[in-house]
């Protein structure tokens, strides 16, 4: 197949800002740890409230303005809620559902990590603005979807 | 001998005279009145949503957001576009091969029987309130068994409409030793085999939960039924992408007065967009527990991959609109945009489609690396991504080839007045779109979520915030609602009530000094197998992994 001379250069312009954006997003991943939340820990759906970690949800201070939140989501809920930190806290949410599937998003914020069944999810954000952040599920999850939130609030 | 040949010459004079035989024609007007039914029905219920979600329309008890959202999304993602695409593609199959074999019509009847089967299952479950579980049926929730039942009959549906148009191609490549096939039927062909790849993945995820619907097996498998899922997910909606290409290369640059840029070109762009698409469906994971990141990474390669077929498309078409708008005797650098047939509907409506790709196609490129992805994963943001592809790219397509095939099947003509009219309806959808997906893209960059109903989560301050926006989304769902119903008007005149007379189906010619398609076009054995390849690539690693290290598995569970 012969190509038109414009028709290469085109190509070789797009392929390449196609293969500089898997640079970035690899070296942002593998190199910085900014990579998505892919936690692979699991976890029996149906003894949630027996396992060792999410038999206790809550926030726990674990090192010097270093916290984490262990939660979990079921419908309409996210448990604990209504979380309080002070600025500039490393935040380490470690989740699970105790029965569909649900979505963890902070708005304004780069938190964003599907929360399911069977599984462990983890995603840690460092909060420097005070103010008040809506915590909301954005996986639809049953009539109550639209109601399932709560609020984190850096002081 | 001689009266035979007396009689195929007489019938090939009729059929260039008369157009398409009334069989085959039947195969067409059907589905396609079929699908644009189900285009008002599913627009009846956008709007509805549309305005709920600005907070203008409070829905009754008895007709709950989540359950039309589901209808919506079936109705307009699978059922419309496979209904479009059979009856256009068996049409144009038709002509270009000189007629369906008689077994080729009843595999597109038999298709339709199924089709409508699984339609009516799905339908009937989601109406009586025991399947609000979204286009996307995420287990463990958990419909109806015969919600499930239903989907391997839209499957079941799309495999006889898919073997029928490859029965024909075969017996008209056994016909026509040593001819290639034409370029209408090798997208045909394509198309159909990149649906039956894609949609493999979802009837084994299927065929998992109907016993667990029934209750005879207790638990099923979350993360591998998602994954399944998504492999015919995404991959469905390149094929509708693609059936909308196979009119860009093959029926535009007649419309406007231009040959096929390149009939190698378009071929290539068929094979590599069956080869690579359906490992693509993983990007809707990459937020996703319990699969690692170097295999999201990977993956972010296979989703990009598919990026390269458009990227050949864009130039040809480019490339087309130019040496016509020459050939008409432009000058200057852009003199040619000004030549192109801007009040001629047949050619707006798809111009309007391709140019909206532009950015579709770089907000998909966007959202496909991981970090981007994540900061708007499961916001209105790609809810206005997928209504530019499919909403705009794809259905306005659709749209402007409805205007030359249903006068061309009903053998009438478009006439001035709907031709106004088609220029009134695509401008209501590019700007009812551009309000609406406009906003949905601005204001899930902020953070609001996709499916969920209106919500003040509490008069929250930062969702009050994102109101005024959703304000725009119920003003440009109802513009499109009047495109739908415009559009429905038109298809339905043109079919029953226009005038008379002769239609062409539009087909380009190559340019004269055109280098001759390679035969190694036509091993689709071999792109079937490089397919599959790629899928393995993809899929082996993370899906033997899902089964290996399993978690318990979940029971089902009504949450609506």
């Amino acid at each position: 197949m012969k190509m038109h001379r414009a028709e290469e250069i085109w190509l070789i312009i797009s392929v390449s800002v196609l293969v500089l954006s898997m640079v970035v997003t690899g070296y942002q991943t593998f190199a910085q740890g900014m990579g998505p939340p892919s936690n692979m820990e699991t976890i029996d759906p149906q003894k949630v409230d027996e396992h060792e970690l999410f038999s206790e949800p809550g926030v726990y201070k674990t090192g010097e303005n270093q916290y984490e939140v262990v939660m979990t989501l079921q419908i309409f809920s996210f448990t604990p809620g209504d979380i309080e930190i002070p600025a500039g806290a490393e935040v380490t949410f470690t989740m699970t559902s105790k029965d569909v599937v649900h979505g963890f998003q902070i708005a304004g914020t780069n938190v964003n990590a599907m929360v399911m069944p069977g599984h462990i999810q983890k995603i840690t954000e460092t909060f420097d603005e005070p103010g008040e952040y809506l915590i909301l599920c954005n996986e639809y999850c049953g009539a109550g979807h639209q109601a399932m939130a709560t609020t984190i609030t850096v002081k | 001998m001689e009266t035979a040949v007396l009689k195929e010459t007489f019938m090939d004079k009729t059929n260039k005279k008369l157009g398409v035989n009334p069989e085959d024609a039947l195969v067409s007007k059907v589905y396609l009145s079929l699908a644009f039914i189900l285009l008002l029905v599913g627009g009846t219920l956008g709007l509805l949503q549309g305005l709920n979600r600005a907070g203008l329309l409070q829905l009754p008890v008895w007709l709950n957001y989540y359950q039309i959202l589901t209808a919506h999304g079936i109705l307009l993602v699978v059922a419309f576009t496979t209904l479009f695409m059979t009856g256009y593609f068996y049409a144009g199959v038709s002509h270009t091969l000189g007629g369906l074999t008689s077994k080729a019509r009843k595999f597109a009847w038999s298709a339709l029987a199924s089709l409508l089967v699984g339609t009516v299952m799905i339908m009937t479950t989601v109406v009586m309130g025991e399947a609000s579980v979204m286009y996307t049926f995420y287990p463990p929730m958990q419909a109806s068994p015969w919600f499930y039942i239903g989907l391997v009959f839209l499957a079941l549906g799309i495999w006889l409409a898919g073997t029928g148009v490859f029965v024909n191609a075969a017996s008209w490549k056994k016909a026509n030793r040593g001819q290639k096939l034409p370029l209408f039927s090798f997208f045909a062909v394509g198309g159909y085999l990149l649906l039956i790849l894609g949609s493999l993945g979802i009837t084994a995820e299927v065929l998992m939960l109907i016993p667990w619907a029934f209750g005879w097996t207790e638990t099923v498998n979350v993360m591998l039924s998602r994954t399944l899922f998504w492999a015919f997910g995404h991959t469905a909606v390149n094929v509708w992408y693609l059936v909308a290409v196979s009119a860009w290369y093959v029926a535009i640059p007649k419309i406007i007065g231009g040959k096929t840029f390149s009939d190698v070109l378009a071929r290539v762009v068929v094979i590599l967009s069956v080869i690579l698409n359906v490992p693509g469906g993983f990007h809707h994971q990459i937020i996703d527990p319990g699969i690692t990141q170097s295999v999201k990474f990977m993956h972010v390669f296979m989703s990009l991959s598919i990026a390269l077929p458009s990227l050949l498309t864009a130039f040809a078409m480019f490339a087309i609109f130019e040496r016509a708008g020459r050939k008409k005797g432009a000058t200057g650098l852009l003199g040619w945009f000004k030549k192109l047939p801007w009040k001629d509907v047949r050619f707006l409506a798809p111009m309007i489609a391709m140019i909206t790709f532009i950015p579709a196609g770089a907000g998909g490129i966007a959202q496909t690396n991981n970090q981007l992805n994540q900061t708007v994963h499961n916001s209105l943001w790609v809810v206005g991504h997928f209504h530019l592809t499919v909403g705009v790219t794809v259905a306005l397509t659709f749209f402007g080839i409805a205007y030359w095939l249903i006068p061309y099947l009903s053998k009438r003509v478009m006439t001035a007045r709907l031709n106004k009219l088609g220029l009134i309806q695509t401008w209501l959808w590019a700007i009812g779109m551009l309000f609406m997906s406009g906003s949905m893209h601005w204001v899930g960059l902020l953070g609001s979520p996709r499916r969920t109903s209106f919500s003040t989560y509490g008069d929250n301050a930062t969702a009050l915030s994102w109101d005024p926006y959703l304000m725009f989304l119920g003003i440009g769902g109802t513009l499109l609602f009047a495109g739908v119903v415009l559009m429905v008007y038109i298809v339905f005149h043109l079919m029953f009530r226009a005038p008379k007379g002769h239609t062409e189906f539009p087909i380009a010619e190559e340019e004269e000094n055109a280098s001759p398609t390679p035969k190694w076009t036509e091993r689709w054995g071999l792109w079937i197998v490089l397919a599959i390849a790629v899928i393995s690539m993809g899929y082996v690693i993370p899906i033997v992994d899902m089964i290996v290290n399993a978690p318990p598995g979940s029971p089902g569970f009504k949450t609506w």
